[in-house]
């Protein structure tokens, strides 16, 4: 039992793949980049489904809310307990996310859309981290564990 | 980023999406698939996504709006060959997808949309209050 308290932070690795996101073609692309990755690291399926419709959500909440645009970096992640996994890190410098409890509850939106989005990403994932500041911008990242 | 086919088959409208769509694509082709229900007075219209690697909120919200588009139309929808792995994601994000008709293939979609147009051909006719026919898909309601 002790090793799972034993699972330690995930260590820094050097990005793989960085793009910038600011139209639709790009949640596209960078869809089938982490698709890829995923499958060389040996993924399944299921995983890379859920992972990359993550992404997809992540993505597209960048080119709606983040004027701008922002961008995404994905390098590997590992633990100390050995597991290694996937990190994308979706990075804006919009408007930033005002009540970001309100904003992860499912059927809120103010871009009138379902607002599944950034909840739906954080169940689809194995971890999720959003930071947010009020007129910055925002990161998410989202990190899935090979089994 | 191809074109999405759009077939007419018979009375049915048979749409097979074949790439991965992105958010403009896809509006597109839901007007596509609405100019060509016009044009061609289909009766059925069926969407098959056994092609598709992932249906994201997006596409998923579309993909209901237009089968309730289509049925406004006068067209019943079949949405086909949707993936287990992206059955599992919808509903991990939260999509039910409620309202929308469904089939494992092209084939049980036309099956489907016979049954559909049998009971309402029966309904207009005879006006029954309740049962008879199309006991195979008990789980439709008006």
């Amino acid at each position: 039992m002790k090793r799972i308290e034993n699972k330690g932070t995930p260590r820094s690795h050097a990005v793989v793949w960085e793009q910038d996101i600011s139209s639709y073609e790009d949640i596209i692309l960078a869809r089938q980049k982490v698709k890829s990755l995923m499958q060389g690291m040996g993924f399944s399926l299921l995983a890379q489904t859920r992972v990359i419709t993550a992404v997809s959500e992540l993505a597209r909440n960048i080119v709606i809310h983040a004027g701008g645009g922002g961008k995404m970096s994905v390098s590997e992640a590992s633990r100390t307990d050995k597991r290694s996994g996937l990190k994308c890190i979706f990075e804006d410098s919009g408007p930033g996310i005002e009540d970001i409890e309100k904003a992860m509850q499912a059927g809120f939106s103010t871009s009138n859309s379902l607002g599944l989005g950034l909840g739906g990403a954080k169940k689809l994932c194995n971890e999720f981290q959003i930071e947010s500041v009020s007129g910055k911008g925002t990161s998410i990242t989202i990190i899935e564990w090979l089994p | 980023m191809g074109e999405v086919t759009i077939l007419k088959i018979g009375k049915n409208v048979i749409v097979p999406i074949q790439t991965e769509l992105h958010d403009h694509a896809a509006r597109k082709l839901q007007m596509d698939i609405l100019n060509r229900i016009e044009k061609t007075g289909a009766e059925g219209l069926i969407i098959d996504v056994s092609s598709v690697s992932i249906i994201d909120s997006f596409l998923g919200r579309l993909l209901v709006e237009t089968a309730k588009m289509a049925k406004l139309m006068g067209t019943e929808t079949v949405l086909s060959g949707m993936k287990k792995e992206v059955v599992l994601t919808l509903i991990h994000l939260g999509l039910t997808m409620k309202n929308l008709r469904t089939a494992l293939n092209i084939e049980d979609a036309l099956i489907l949309l016979e049954s559909l147009k049998g009971k309402i051909h029966e309904k207009k006719e005879y006006r029954r209050p309740c049962g008879g026919g199309g006991a195979e898909y008990p789980s439709y309601k008006y």
